[in-house]
C-alpha cells in the first residue's frame, strides 16, 4: 500500500548544526520522486528523517512534522520503530547481514515483525520478494548459502529484496546505484519502475541522467555555502525542472554550470 | 637503463627507474621492518618450546618415576594425585567464566551501545583500572571481606536449594570454598573480557547496525542482529583470554581457598578441590628432588590443558569463518 509523505517547515540538526533548514514538500504515492544537489547538501539527512533513521545518530534531531498519509511520524507517542517497518530503506553501500543466508537476509525484517510466520508462506514470501528484486533465477539454487559471493548489483538488489519482503508503503534509497556498474545501474532502475506501481519511491541520486529516466518528479537541493544549512530549492514534474525550471540555480546545476 | 628517470638532488623520495638497480630505501625499510616482525616472530615459538622443554626436562623425573618411589619421595603415584589438581583447575576456571561472562557482555554491551557517552568513558576507565589490581589485594579481599560475607548466601543456598546436587553438603564455617574462589577469579577476568567484548561491539560496522535499525529492529533485537554474529569470534576470543587467565591464577586462588585433593562439584562445603597452580605455590618452598619435579610435572599438566583450551577456542572461532563478519 502506497503513501502519501508531506512535511512542513522540517528542520534537521546535528547537535548545534543545522544541516537542513524548512523543507516543505508533498512526496506522491506510486511514483518516483528524485532528490538532486550538490554534494553535502542535505539530500541524505533529509531522507533518513522520512523513516525516523536521523535520530539514531547521537544528538541529531528534527523539528517539524512529515505527515504518512496524514499521519505525524515524529508525533507524541509514535514509536520509531513502527515508522521504519512502514518506510523501508536502501543504503547506498549494500549491507546485507553477512552471518545470514541468502534467505535469512529476506526475512530478517519479518522475522522482527511475525516471528511464526509458517515455512511455507516465508518460502513463498521469499520467493516473490527476491522476484520482484528481479534477483530469483540468479539465487533460486543458492538460497541457504551466505550469498557473499554475489555481485554488487547483486547484493544491492538482495537489499531491496530485503526492504520489500515488508510491504513498506514507501521505499527510500540513498544513491542505490553509485557502487554499481551501468547494467546492475539499469537492472535496478527497472525495478524501481515496476516497484512504483505498489510503493512510494524516494531516491538520492547524483546521477542527472538517472533523475531523468526514471523520476516523475524531483526535487533540487542547495547550499549557500559550506556551513550553512541546505535548502529545498524547488521541485516539480521531472520534465520540467530538467527543461524550464523556475530557479536560475536548477538549471544551472542541471546544465552542469555549478559552482 | 637508457631513461633516467632520477635526478641527483631529487633520488631520495623518488622511486627509482626500472632497471636502475639501485637499492631503494624505502624497500630497505621495508626489508628490516620484516625481519624484525619475523624475529619477534620466531621469538615467541622459541619461548614457547623453551617453556615446554624445561617443563619437560625437569618434569620427566617426576613423570616417569616408579610409582613406589614416588609414593615414598613424592607426593604419590602421579596420575592419580594430579588428576584431582587438574579437575579443580579447570572447574574453578569455568565456575568464574560462568559467572564473569554474562556480567562482562553486559558491561562491554552497556557501554559500546546503550550508555550516553558522558557515563561510558568513566566506566570503560573504571574497568580498566580492575584489570590493574594486583591479584594479591583480590586475594585478601577475597578471604577477609567476600568470604565472611557471602557465608549468609551460601546459607540460603544450601537450605533452600539444597537438592541441587551444586549447593548440597554443609556449608563451610569459613565461607571459603571454591565458590568464593569462582567470584574472586571471576572478578579478575572481569575487565580483560569486558574490555575486549567492548572494542569488538564498536567495531560492529555502523552500515549493518542501520540496516538492521531500518528494518525496524529494536536496540536489542538490532545487537542480536548486526552486532553479536560479527561480534561473535572476539567474544570467543576474550572468553578463552579469561579462561587462560583464571587457569594460571595462583595467588588469589592460594589464598583464598584451603583446598583438598577432592574431586566434587559440592561448591558450598569446605571440602574443596584445589587447583594446580595454587597446589604448586603452596608446596613449592618445601619441596625437593623429586617433589620439585612432580610440581614442575603438575605445571606441565597445566600448560597442556591451557594449550588445548586455545586449540578447541580455534576451532570454534574458524568453524564457521564462512559466515562471520569478516566477508
Ligand atoms: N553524522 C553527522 N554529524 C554531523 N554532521 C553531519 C553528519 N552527517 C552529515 N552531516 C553534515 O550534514 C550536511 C548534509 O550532509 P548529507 O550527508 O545529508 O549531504 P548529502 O546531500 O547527502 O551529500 P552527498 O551527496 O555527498 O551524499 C553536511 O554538511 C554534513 O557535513
Ligand atoms: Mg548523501
Amino acid at each position: 500500500m502506497s503513501k502519501r509523505i508531506e512535511t512542513t517547515d522540517l528542520n534537521v540538526y546535528y547537535s548545534d548544526f543545522r544541516a537542513v533548514e524548512d523543507v516543505t514538500i508533498t512526496i506522491q504515492p506510486r511514483a518516483i520522486t528524485a532528490f538532486i544537489g550538490p554534494s553535502g547538501c542535505g539530500k541524505s539527512t533529509f531522507l533518513r528523517t522520512l523513516n525516523r533513521m536521523h535520530e539514531v545518530i547521537p544528538g541529531a534531531r528534527v523539528e517539524g512534522e512529515v505527515l504518512l498519509d496524514g499521519e505525524n511520524l515524529y508525533g507524541a507517542g509514535v514509536d520509531p520503530v513502527r515508522v521504519r517497518r512502514q518506510v523501508g530503506m536502501v543504503f547506498q553501500r549494500p549491507n546485507p547481514f553477512p552471518t545470514m543466508s541468502i534467505r535469512e537476509n529476506v526475512l530478517a525484517g519479518i522475522k522482527l515483525n511475525f516471528s511464526r510466520m509458517p515455512k511455507g508462506e516465508q518460502d513463498d514470501l521469499v520467493e516473490r520478494s527476491l522476484r520482484s528484486a528481479n534477483l530469483w533465477e540468479e539465487v533460486k539454487n543458492r538460497l541457504g548459502l551466505p550469498g557473499s559471493g554475489l555481485s554488487g548489483g547483486q547484493q544491492q538488489r538482495r537489499c531491496i529484496a530485503r526492504a520489500i519482503a515488508m510491504a513498506p508503503a514507501v521505499l527510500l534509497m540513498d544513491e542505490p546505484c553509485s557502487a554499481l556498474d551501468p547494467i546492475s545501474t539499469l537492472a535496478i532502475e527497472d525495478l524501481m519502475s515496476e516497484l512504483k506501481e505498489k510503493y512510494t519511491i524516494v531516491i538520492v541520486t547524483h546521477n542527472m541522467q538517472q533523475a531523468a529516466r526514471v523520476s516523475d518528479t524531483t526535487a533540487f537541493f542547495n547550499i549557500a555555502g559550506t556551513g550553512s544549512p541546505g535548502r529545498l530549492i524547488e521541485s516539480g514534474p521531472t520534465d520540467k525542472i530538467f527543461s524550464t525550471p523556475d530557479v536560475q540555480a536548477t538549471e544551472d546545476y542541471i546544465s552542469g554550470r555549478f559552482g | 637503463m637508457t631513461q633516467k628517470l632520477t635526478r641527483p638532488g631529487t633520488s631520495r623520495g623518488a622511486e627509482p627507474g626500472p632497471g636502475t638497480g639501485a637499492p631503494d630505501p624505502k624497500r630497505r625499510g621495508d626489508r628490516v621492518f620484516r625481519g624484525f616482525a619475523m624475529g619477534a616472530g620466531i621469538l615467541i615459538l622459541v619461548i614457547l618450546a623453551l617453556v615446554a622443554a624445561f617443563l619437560l626436562i625437569q618434569g620427566s623425573p617426576a613423570l616417569f618415576a616408579d610409582p613406589a618411589k614416588l609414593i615414598s619421595q613424592g607426593y604419590g603415584e602421579f596420575l592419580p594425585w594430579v588428576l584431582p589438581y587438574a579437575f579443580g583447575t579447570v572447574w574453578a576456571a569455568i565456575l568464574a567464566l560462568v559467572l564473569a561472562v554474562p556480567v562482562a557482555v553486559g558491561i562491554a554491551l552497556f557501554i559500546s551501545h546503550y550508555s550516553p557517552r558522558r557515563l561510558a568513558q568513566p566506566l570503560g576507565y573504571v574497568i580498566d583500572l580492575l584489570a590493574a589490581v594486583p591479584s594479591v589485594v583480590f586475594g585478601l579481599w577475597g578471604s577477609l571481606v567476600l568470604a565472611p560475607a557471602a557465608r549468609p548466601l551460601y546459607e540460603w543456598l544450601s537450605a533452600n536449594l539444597g537438592f541441587i546436587p551444586l549447593f548440597s553438603g554443609t556449608v563451610s564455617g569459613t565461607g571459603r570454598t571454591i565458590f568464593t574462589a569462582a567470584i574472586v577469579l571471576a572478578t579478575m577476568v572481569l575487565p580483560i573480557i569486558t574490555s575486549m567484548c567492548r572494542e569488538v561491539f564498536l567495531q560492529a560496522p555502523r552500515l549493518h547496525e542501520e540496516a538492521a535499525l531500518a528494518l525496524g529492529a529494536t536496540r536489542w533485537e538490532m545487537v542480536k542482529m548486526a552486532v553479536f554474529p560479527f561480534a561473535r569470534p572476539g567474544i570467543i576470543a576474550a572468553v578463552m583470554l579469561g579462561l587462560g587467565r583464571a587457569l594460571g591464577e595462583t595467588m588469589a586462588v592460594t589464598m583464598v581457598l584451603s583446598g583438598t585433593r577432592n574431586i566434587t562439584f559440592e561448591l558450598l562445603t569446605s571440602e574443596n578441590p584445589n587447583t594446580i597452580a595454587a597446589t604448586v605455590a603452596q608446596n613449592f618452598p618445601e619441596a625437593f628432588g623429586l617433589k620439585t619435579s612432580q610440581l614442575i610435572a603438575a605445571g606441565l599438566v597445566l600448560f597442556l590443558i591451557t594449550l588445548v583450551v586455545n586449540m578447541i577456542a580455534r576451532w570454534i572461532v574458524s568453524r564457521r569463518a564462512e559466515f562471520s563478519g569478516a566477508n
